[in-house]
């Protein structure tokens, strides 16, 4: 069916900015649900505060629009309920990695069967601008107006290290690919993490004159390249797309803890 | 490819952000003068579907006749 019926028509348009990434990952994350085949009512959509979290609220699953940063709390709590439903969650770099980045290390350490889609815009949209954890050294924000000097996260290395099982990262511009790799993350039994590199236009493209959403997706294309790919013989600093991690391992529910 | 398929716009959602426009590879839309994406080349159209694959706000859609 098409994407629009997935959607709660009520309270479309919607508010992003013109531009903005974050509708672009959730017309793909309809695709991958639709592509699975997963039916409206055995899907949760968990989500915190921010402008990607606000997705929770146009999706037409079950949703839950919780609390920054805690999303992932609810959500494994939800899992845990009720392990036969598909729980995914939308998450902004702030919501997912400042305020909520305890509850982000630990659902990957516990392997909880969550998909976690983290929108890195690399700024605090929603109120107005601020630097987060993913904002990378020297870029603008309203909190470093002459350019941040710590050092950002690698948002794949903590998944990885911090023990998510599937981990992957692409862009609003590679959109096939977007939805085929959230796809698969939602069909993997454990914690998986999708990174997709999205733009916020209005806060972190104009105080860093990246130019508009199209310029910044131009970005996206000529800054990243597939995981391996020569081009980075070249130029090093080329952004790694694909899936970093994909392994089967033992999930944890309910019974796992209850087995003595 | 289908050329039998259309392109169509819902100019109520549409934000006018030249998305679909800069990354079409046939150069078949136009941002018109209302600031709204326009099928303007259905002859070059090659149908295949990136402009609604990347729409922000689920404005366009490639619809299988
Ligand atoms: C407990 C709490 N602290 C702070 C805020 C204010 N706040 C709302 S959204 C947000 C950050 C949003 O940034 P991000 O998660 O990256 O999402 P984006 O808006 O960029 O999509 C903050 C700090 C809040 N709502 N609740
Ligand atoms: S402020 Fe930034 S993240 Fe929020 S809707 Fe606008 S462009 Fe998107
Ligand atoms: S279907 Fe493809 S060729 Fe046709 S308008 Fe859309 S992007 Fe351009
Ligand atoms: S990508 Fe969507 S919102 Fe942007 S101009 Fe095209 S139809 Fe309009």
């Amino acid at each position: 069916m098409p994407v629009k019926d997935y959607l709660r028509l009520r309270f479309l348009p919607h508010i992003w900015c013109p531009g903005c990434g974050h509708g672009i990952v959730m017309s793909g994350m309809i695709r991958a649900i639709e592509e699975i085949g997963l039916e409206k009512n055995e899907v949760v959509v968990v989500s915190g505060i921010g402008c990607s979290s606000r997705m929770a609220g146009y999706l037409d699953f079950h949703t839950m629009h919780t609390l920054h940063g805690r999303a992932l709390a609810f959500a494994t709590g939800v899992k845990l309920g009720r392990p036969d439903l598909t729980v995914i969650v939308p998450m902004g770099d702030g919501d997912a990695l400042a305020i909520g980045g305890n509850h982000f290390i630990h659902a990957a350490r516990r392997d909880i069967d969550l998909t976690a889609v983290i929108m890195n815009n690399r700024i605090y949209g929603m109120t107005g601008g601020q630097g987060s954890p993913m904002t990378p050294q020297g870029m603008r924000s309203t909190t470093a107006p002459r350019g941040i000097a710590d050092a950002a996260f690698d948002l794949v290395e903590l998944a990885k290290g911090a023990g998510a099982s599937f981990v992957a990262r692409t862009t609003t511009f590679h959109a096939t690919e977007l939805t085929r790799m959230i796809e698969k993350a939602i069909r993997h039994k454990g914690f998986s993490v999708v990174e997709v590199m999205s733009q916020c236009p209005t806060y972190y493209g104009r105080q860093n004159r990246l130019g508009n959403g199209v310029e910044m997706m131009k970005g996206f294309r000529d800054n990243t390249t597939s995981i391996g790919s020569k081009k980075r013989e070249a130029r090093p600093d080329l952004i790694e797309r694909g899936i970093f991690v994909d392994e089967d391992r033992p999930v944890y529910s309910p019974e796992g803890l209850k087995a003595d | 490819m289908d050329k039998e398929g259309k392109v169509v716009i819902n100019r109520e959602w549409c934000k006018g952000c030249g998305i679909c426009v800069a990354f079409c590879p046939e150069e078949a839309l136009i941002l018109d003068p209302e600031e709204k994406a326009y099928w303007a080349h259905p002859e070059k159209c090659k149908r295949c579907g990136l402009c609604e694959l990347r729409c922000p706000d689920i404005a366009i859609e490639l619809v299988q006749k």
